[in-house]
């Protein structure tokens, strides 16, 4: 009991902390009201990946981990949101609030669904080799409320956004319990990752093209 | 013969790259040409499938190979069909694009299958989304654009999912294997009895629920209908007889893993309850179809979901089943999306109500599309006759023999819409100012492959085709 009630070591305190800075970006994202803020929210999101990374590759000495914090910044850092704004200022629309319900309705969900995300997956009996357990569930809370993002904000780039986000809710979970995995691997997702923003880059521009807005209200003919 | 894998590899991409180059005309032979190579080198590796390539980074085995036939069949069925649908004069630039994204979708489709590892199967599968989503944009209107806008992201944040689920197994195997190990398929299978249940179950309904995103499994099937009605026809070709098949194959193989860990009771109930809400979804949507290729989008969802509840019966002869039955969907889904773009091309729309005297005015694709939706319908002498049979006497022999009753009478609720719809299109006397007569014989090609290969899995499949269903059935118990 003492031991349970004791004080986080650096490492336990450090690696939450920035699991739930990164759940805490997902929410900015959610309330944030230009698509260029959420933008960078993101690009601040995956700087708190990727130094997620480095906290355990230093405190952990996996070497692995250093290339793939590299790799990480390098690519959600600064090509992901630099390709996605550049995109933004070519589209020239005019910016518009795509909040399908009010700010303080969203952040509310978002808190039942984070909330429920945190306790169902941290109570699952996973123990975690790299970092302590909590840091899962807090991926958990992110991953749903990323896909909150896609469902409650009716643009598109919203929408890409969040999905990008997502997975760096799953990168989170993946250096939670999986931090050994495979230098090759990871450095294959994060190009695969690459691949499909560029696609995402495509599809918004020819959505732009189209409609003239980045609004998604004009894609509802089709109704699945 | 590691060498076939090198081959079918580099086949379909090297033949991508160079329609971008190539006039029209030529990429059409190449990709006629590509589909053909596909084809010979999976059938070299029917009689002996389990093959490894490059360091262990390819591999086959008899359930690989199953699937590469369906792939391979239908990248060289619809490569001749679209000779015929995409014409020289629907510009270069536009045919370039086609038969580069053509061939890269059926090369992406191809290595799922050849490639070794969980791992290296979700970036294949996320490769078949991000160029398949272009191309169901390709044809630059503005259902198109939804479509494809509307499949990428719902595919996307399904692999999102998918990707949880290949980290949590790989979290499972660290237990046995230690922190850093390569997700191959051998491996994975060797120490799955000492991986714990929890995590494994977590990571197979997660998987379940990701690659199902793509497989077409309600409730996350919604993008299906829409992308596969507003695709070029033979991208819906490919979507629904090879893509669908293919995140299949993906839930598959986490399935093997998962039994091994944690028997079959789990992983067969998170089928069957996925299967038979599918099942019924569509049945119940087919009959209030307008469109003839949401139409058909519907029936493959229907079709998923046999295939999902064929997973879940115990019985050796439904396995049999599901993976003929995974055969027997791509030929008969490929015939009749291409039956469906001849009639397109000749009513000029894909409405229902608007096209009548289908058999009048195509004197050789009218009577084949009926004939492959009546294979749709399981009507014997077609392949999905006798996958169905099998999957519903595995059915009946189960303990929990309601669910094959359920199957079938789902099915044929199916059935009913379906052969409603084809008969009021096909039948009848042709409109006035119709003129008779097909729009391409290499049209009439592809549908006539397609059929031959439809009856001969119902009549009596090759004997080594037999014997790979037989082993690769073992493999999945």
């Amino acid at each position: 009991m003492v031991a349970a009630m004791s004080a986080p070591s650096t490492f336990t305190g450090g690696s939450e902390a920035i699991a739930l800075a990164v759940l805490l970006t997902e929410f900015a994202m959610l309330r944030a009201p230009l698509s260029r803020s959420q933008v960078r929210l993101y690009a601040l999101q995956s700087l708190a990946v990727s130094g997620l990374a480095l906290f355990v590759a230093i405190t952990k000495h996996l070497d692995a981990l250093y290339a793939l914090a590299a790799l990480s910044f390098v690519l959600k850092v600064v090509v992901v949101p630099r390709i996605v704004l550049r995109l933004l200022r070519e589209s020239r629309v005019e910016l518009v609030a795509s909040h399908r319900l009010g700010v303080a309705t969203m952040v509310l969900i978002s808190v039942v669904a984070a909330a429920f995300g945190f306790f169902v997956v941290g109570s699952l009996p996973v123990h975690a080799r790299l970092l302590p357990t909590p840091s899962f569930g807090l991926a958990g809370a992110e991953i749903l409320v990323a896909f909150l993002l896609v469902i409650l904000r009716s643009d598109v780039v919203s929408q890409a956004v969040g999905f990008f986000s997502l997975e760096n809710g799953v990168s989170v979970a993946s250096l939670v319990i999986a931090g050994g995995l495979p230098l090759i691997l990871e450095m294959i997702f994060l190009f695969d990752l690459l691949v499909a923003v560029v696609v995402f880059g495509v599809l918004i521009w020819v959505h732009h093209g189209r409609t003239q807005t980045l609004s998604t209200d004009p894609l509802e003919q089709l109704r699945g | 013969m590691a060498w076939s894998l090198v081959v079918l590899l580099i086949t379909p991409v090297t033949v991508s790259l160079a329609c971008l180059w190539m006039p029209v005309r030529v990429a059409q032979a190449l990709s006629v040409a590509g589909g053909a190579l596909t084809v010979a080198m999976v059938t070299m590796l029917v009689p002996a499938p389990t093959t490894t390539a490059l360091g262990g980074w390819l591999r086959v085995d008899s359930l690989s190979v199953v699937f590469l036939v369906a792939v391979a069949f239908l990248y060289l069925a619809t490569a001749l069909f679209a000779v015929g649908y995409v014409q020289p004069t629907a510009g270069t630039r536009y045919g370039r694009r086609f038969f580069a994204g053509f061939n890269l979708f059926a090369w992406a489709m191809v290595i799922t299958p050849v490639v070794n590892g969980l791992a290296l199967l979700w970036v294949a599968v996320e490769v078949t989304t991000v160029v398949s989503a272009l191309l169901v944009a390709i044809d630059d209107t503005d259902r198109a654009a939804e479509a494809s806008w509307k499949y990428l992201l719902i595919a996307s944040m399904g692999l999102g999912i998918a990707l949880l689920a290949t980290v949590v197994m790989y979290y499972a195997g660290s237990t046995v294997f230690g922190g850093s190990y390569q997700l191959f398929y051998p491996k994975l299978m060797a120490g799955a009895p000492h991986f714990p249940a929890p995590v494994v179950r977590l990571s197979f309904v997660l998987a379940v629920l990701g690659y199902g995103t793509k497989m077409g499994l309600v409730p996350v099937h919604t993008w299906l209908p829409d992308a596969h009605s507003e695709a070029p026809t033979p991208v819906s070709a490919l979507l629904s007889g090879a893509l669908l098949a293919v995140s299949f194959y993906a839930i598959l193989r986490f399935y093997q893993v998962s039994v091994q860990a944690i028997g079959p009771v789990f992983p067969r109930n998170v089928l069957l309850g996925f299967g038979v809400a599918t099942l019924a979804l569509a049945a119940l949507y087919l009959a209030s179809q307008r469109d003839l290729k949401r139409l058909l989008a519907y029936s493959s969802i229907e079709h998923m979901g046999v295939l999902a509840i064929g997973m879940s019966f115990s019985a050796p002869i439904a396995m049999v089943g599901v993976l003929l039955h995974v055969l027997a969907h791509a030929a008969a889904k490929g015939t009749a999306f291409f039956g469906a773009g001849s009639t397109m091309s000749k009513f000029g729309t894909k409405d229902l109500g608007s096209i009548k005297g289908g058999i009048g005015a195509l004197p050789w694709s009218g009577p084949m599309l009926v004939l492959a939706v009546l294979g749709l319908c399981a009507m014997p002498p077609f392949g999905i006759f006798r996958s169905e049979f099998l999957i519903v006497s595995g059915g009946l022999s189960d303990p929990r023999d309601a669910i094959g009753a359920v199957l079938v009478v789902l099915v044929t609720l199916g059935t009913l819409g379906l052969s409603w719809f084809a008969s009021q299109t096909m039948l009848g006397a042709v409109p006035e100012g119709t003129v008779r007569g097909e729009t391409s014989r290499f049209i009439v090609a592809s549908m006539v492959l397609g059929l031959v290969a439809l009856a001969v899995l119902g009549v009596h499949p090759p004997a080594q085709l037999s014997h790979l269903l037989a082993r690769a059935a073992k493999e999945l118990r």
